[in-house]
């Protein structure tokens, strides 16, 4: 499974498993119930799209509380993007949506995950199917593709419940006036009005439709809710594309 | 030291902190991850092998394996995404009764899986009782996307360790790092100890 290829491919992992400290330097209202913290990392080691960090909070009587994100940024970002979706009776995502400053430090550490990683040199196409906010380590990776001036075939679905929860969807819609990558939507609660679009669960027809062939063998990052993705992963090998093209990611919510 | 982040109290759980180690938080769900599609081997094709630093390969079909004497642990059960869940309940066939079918030295084993994951540990980590090759989870067949058919089930470490769709043990007189560990994540995996990832 192209291990010989991978120790070059991994972040020294000295470097990522110490803890820094990073100020928060923006804070940006994504949804209603998502918030995009941008941080400026001291002595980031750097990282790949697809992979995550690990978060770490510390109350007045000691007691921490960890957490991993996704890192929603480009590696080419000189500063560390996380989206962050609140889970309401949750205990650290409350605090980072709704608490958090800018000029905040938290601890970090990372980038982890050696497998959910996709990089230009990598070669495309690309095929990427999100449920909500499993959106974020995808987006690293179109944001990382436009950074490398990329014009590799790239292909988006998203399924979200209503056009109001789509994570970055000013960029997402001028990402795909660029060369090369189509962004395709279904809505599965309240698609806007006079929507022409897909407006149900992810299926086979969608899938086809959206493509592409199994034959041009494209490289197929799924993230999202699990029912989401053992349907989608499910699918895609039914349609013929090979299991070990298909990399999964939960992105379950993270209280 | 950890600077304190302003504002923020955390919410201590009712837990017995003694069963919950550093980092984890508890959940009462059980949350799935895997880094591919689930296989669905049929269940007539389905075998079981121990090979490698053996004095001979053997192999137990789905019948044969469901025909061991059968163990029922409770364990508690620790992610590397840091979430815990006490007190899983499982049956299945324990690693020491598959190990004396046969004669070996060796001192480690990857195990090896549907899908084509791999996962490595020393030997003495998936015996004396302390893993199974588990069938069913909570008094029901083990669901495919937790692991069914069968997993390895070895809760003294992090759970990827605890190997889904696994379908052998290829016994090896030295270490061989598998997916996971290959990816970044930790050679050894103690919760305890906190070790998640490469350089932990």
């Amino acid at each position: 499974m192209e291990r010989a290829a991978l120790p070059g491919r991994l972040t020294d992992s000295r470097a990522a498993v110490a803890w820094r400290l990073a100020r928060v330097v923006g804070l940006i209202d994504e949804t209603g119930h998502a918030r995009t913290i941008v941080l400026d990392v001291r002595d980031w080691p750097g990282h790949v799209a697809g992979q995550h960090l690990d978060i770490r909070l510390t109350a007045e009587d000691g007691y921490q509380a960890e957490r991993s994100y996704s890192i929603a940024s480009s590696p080419e970002d000189p500063t560390v993007a996380l989206t962050v979706e609140r889970i309401d009776d949750g205990e650290v995502s409350p605090y980072l949506t709704q608490e958090l400053r800018v000029g905040d430090e938290v601890e970090l550490r990372g980038p982890f995950g050696g497998y959910f990683n996709w990089r230009a040199l990598d070669g495309g196409p690309l095929l990427l199917i999100a449920g909500g906010s499993g959106l974020v380590p995808l987006m690293a990776m179109l944001r990382h593709r436009a950074a490398s001036s990329s014009t590799i075939d790239s292909r988006l679905l998203l399924s979200a419940r209503s056009r109001e929860d789509i994570l970055y969807r000013d960029e997402l819609a001028k990402l795909s006036s660029g060369e090369g990558v189509a962004v395709h939507y279904t809505f599965t609660r309240r698609p806007p009005s006079g929507w022409q679009g897909f407006a149900r669960r992810i299926d086979a027809e969608m899938l086809a439709s959206v493509g592409p062939a199994p034959g041009r063998m494209p490289r197929i990052f799924v993230c999202g809710p699990t029912a989401l993705v053992e349907l989608v992963a499910e699918l895609l090998v039914q349609l013929g594309h090979a299991p070990l093209a298909i990399r999964t990611e939960r992105f379950g919510p993270t209280g | 030291m950890s600077p304190i982040s302003r504002g923020f109290r955390g919410r201590r759980t009712e837990v017995d902190t003694v069963r919950l180690p550093p980092g984890q938080h508890l959940v009462h769900d059980f949350p799935v991850l895997s880094a591919g599609p689930t296989p669905h081997t049929p269940l007539d094709q389905w075998t079981f092998l121990i090979s490698g630093a053996v004095d001979r390969p053997v192999s137990w079909t789905w019948k044969e394996l469901l025909a061991l004497p059968a163990e029922t642990p409770t364990v508690d059960i620790h992610c590397v995404t840091k979430w815990s869940k006490l007190g899983t309940t499982w049956k299945g066939v324990s690693v020491d009764t598959l190990l004396a079918a046969v004669d070996s030295e060796a001192q480690y084993m990857s195990a090896w899986c549907d899908g084509g994951y791999t996962m490595n540990l020393p030997l003495e980590d998936v015996t004396g009782g302390r893993a199974w090759i588990a069938y069913e989870f909570g008094g029901e067949p083990l669901h495919p996307e937790h692991g069914g058919q069968a997993r390895l089930l070895v809760p003294h470490l992090y759970f990827w360790k605890s190997a889904k769709w696994v379908r052998g043990l290829e016994l090896l007189d030295h270490d061989k790092p598998g997916f996971w560990e290959t990816y970044g994540y930790h050679n050894y995996g103690d919760p305890w100890k906190e070790q998640r990832y490469q350089g932990d």
